[in-house]
């Protein structure tokens, strides 16, 4: 039993590094670029659910639809500012600027909010199911988390699939040239996907606080770059290579917190990651394009 | 009046100067071609037309209008379609996915109709239209090129280099396939390095040089042309 119990908490953890990942394979996938300060864009998504509860008294459905609408803007405005002006900048020009934005934002958040921890209030409560007599709880949250990754999930692959934006994106994501000629704006196709990407950063920062509910301006970045290696692992670029990479992950820290030792964890995780890349390169899911002359 | 007019354009690559005072035109109904060695700038030509790269001076008329500051995302539903060269097919997109993008500035309600249209000039593609792009062979994937192009109603269809690497066979269908299309009234600007079979079905040519147009005629007087064959038709 509590193997299950370990088991459904890597399912809920590797949820959330899923829903991050998506925001970076997303990202990479169309503008070929890593926006390491996406982790950052969680937290801010984060305190503004947090204030809007806590300082407002507003219903958490507002306080999450807010952080939405905040991390949406934020996200587009950060890619309108930093990263479109290099659209034609060596990548790492853009790497660097990724980091620094990263950095920005943190700070920007500790002159705001201070450096003193918040106690996140969970969105849905604390309470959970008990199921086998007791034995085995699960919380609403790790619930919620779970499902909510699997409507995104679902959702962002029709949309992909399906409809006439998600279909300009995939043709922006292979060939930026071609796509142009066929009538896409391009750059408002990566502005979209910065706006996707970011909308789910805000809602993975409020799933994440309320599972650990310590929130300080440094929250975003250690899950941030574990679903970036999430996104590597997946395969990036491919939106269910974040997915399965995101629950493996998550799977994976949980176990070698719960067998291993709680301070190796990390380790753990990268040590997996290497070895992927070592035997699988493009990622589990990641497809090798090889093109036809 | 012409329904592309190029008026001495100058581009360059940082310091390289690619294009130098190019200048030509292409009436409503014909087939033009630009042929030319490698790196004479017949592709730089091209992109610079659908807006992908920008001259320094003088102008581009399409119809009426200037369109030389015209980003190139909207140059499609004005009416001006290029095929790119090494055809730039999405390859992991299926073959109607990629007729579809084709008509991305076309409204939805026409896309079925639209979409037999080019089934019939290309029944190939009908018989692979679920298919992955990136599995279908050169041949076909230039098929496909011209249709996603075809499907934007364009009125000026810009080809470069069709008959990139496809085997002898292919390149006959698919200039067969250009003399059609302008038989049923697309007005074609042609690229090529095949410069026999380009000036075969064109109307008229222009002969580029490093970046100078140096010869131009009717088609049919470039092929017979001394300089033209040594140099280009290895005569």
């Amino acid at each position: 039993m509590t193997f299950l119990s370990f088991l459904i908490s890597g399912i809920s953890l590797g949820s959330i590094y899923a829903i991050i990942a998506l925001g970076y394979t997303m990202v990479y996938g169309i503008a070929k670029m890593l926006n390491f300060a996406h982790g950052d864009v969680i937290m801010v998504g984060a305190y503004i659910c947090f204030y809007a509860m806590s300082s407002f008294g507003l219903p958490p459905v507002v306080g999450i639809l807010l952080a939405v609408v905040a991390c949406t803007v934020l996200g587009m405005v950060i890619e309108r500012l930093a990263y479109k002006p290099l659209r034609m900048a060596p990548s790492l020009a853009v790497l660097i600027t990724a980091i620094g934005v990263s950095y920005f934002l943190q700070n920007s958040a500790q002159l705001l909010w201070s450096t003193n921890p918040k106690v996140f209030p969970s969105v849905v409560g604390n309470d959970g199911l008990k199921l086998f007599g007791g034995e085995l709880s699960i919380s609403y949250v790790t619930i919620t988390t779970i499902l909510t990754c699997l409507v995104i999930m679902v959702v962002l692959v029709s949309f992909t699939n399906h409809t006439r934006m998600g279909k300009a994106m995939r043709a922006c994501s292979e060939d930026k040239g071609a796509a142009e000629l066929m009538g896409i704006n391009v750059d408002t196709t990566i502005s979209v996907t910065f706006a996707i990407g970011s909308a789910l950063a805000a809602v993975a920062g409020v799933l994440l606080c309320s599972a650990y509910p310590m929130l300080v301006p440094t929250t975003g970045s250690m899950p941030g770059i574990k679903a970036f290696t999430a996104a590597v692992f997946g395969g990036i670029g491919s939106i269910p290579g974040a997915l399965l990479g995101g629950l493996l992950l998550g799977i994976i820290e949980i176990f070698a917190k719960a067998y291993i030792s709680t301070q190796m964890s990390d380790a753990v995780v990268f040590a997996v990651l290497i070895v992927v890349l070592l035997v699988k390169p493009t990622g589990l899911l990641g497809k090798t394009i090889r093109e036809k002359v | 009046m012409a329904l592309l007019q190029v008026e001495n354009i100058n581009v360059y690559y940082g310091a390289i100067h690619a294009i130098k005072d190019v200048s030509f035109y292409v009436d409503e109904g014909e087939i033009v071609t630009l042929i030319g060695a490698n790196g004479a700038g017949k592709t730089t030509t091209l992109q610079t037309i659908s807006g992908l790269l920008r001259s320094r001076t003088g102008s581009i008329l399409f119809g009426d209008t200037n369109i030389s500051n015209v980003p190139a995302h909207k140059l499609v539903s004005r009416g001006l379609a290029q095929v790119p060269e090494g055809r730039r097919v999405f390859l992991q997109m299926t073959v109607q996915e990629n007729l579809e993008m084709g008509a991305f500035t076309q409204p939805p309600s026409r896309i079925p109709e639209d979409l037999e249209a080019v089934f019939e000039q290309f029944p190939r593609l009908k018989e692979r239209r679920r298919q992955v792009a990136g599995t279908l062979s050169g041949g076909e994937q230039q098929m496909l090129a011209m249709g996603r192009a075809l499907m934007s109603h364009p009125k000026l269809l810009m080809l470069d280099e069709p008959s990139m690497g496809l085997a002898p066979i292919l390149v006959e269908q698919i200039f067969d396939i250009i003399q059609r299309l302008n038989q049923k009234g697309s007005t074609i600007l042609l690229v090529e390095q095949n410069a026999q079979m380009a000036l075969t079905v064109a109307h008229r040519g222009y002969v580029l040089e490093t970046g100078k147009i140096v010869t131009t005629g009717l088609g049919k007087e470039l092929i017979e042309s001394p300089e033209i064959k040594k140099a280009y038709l290895g005569g």
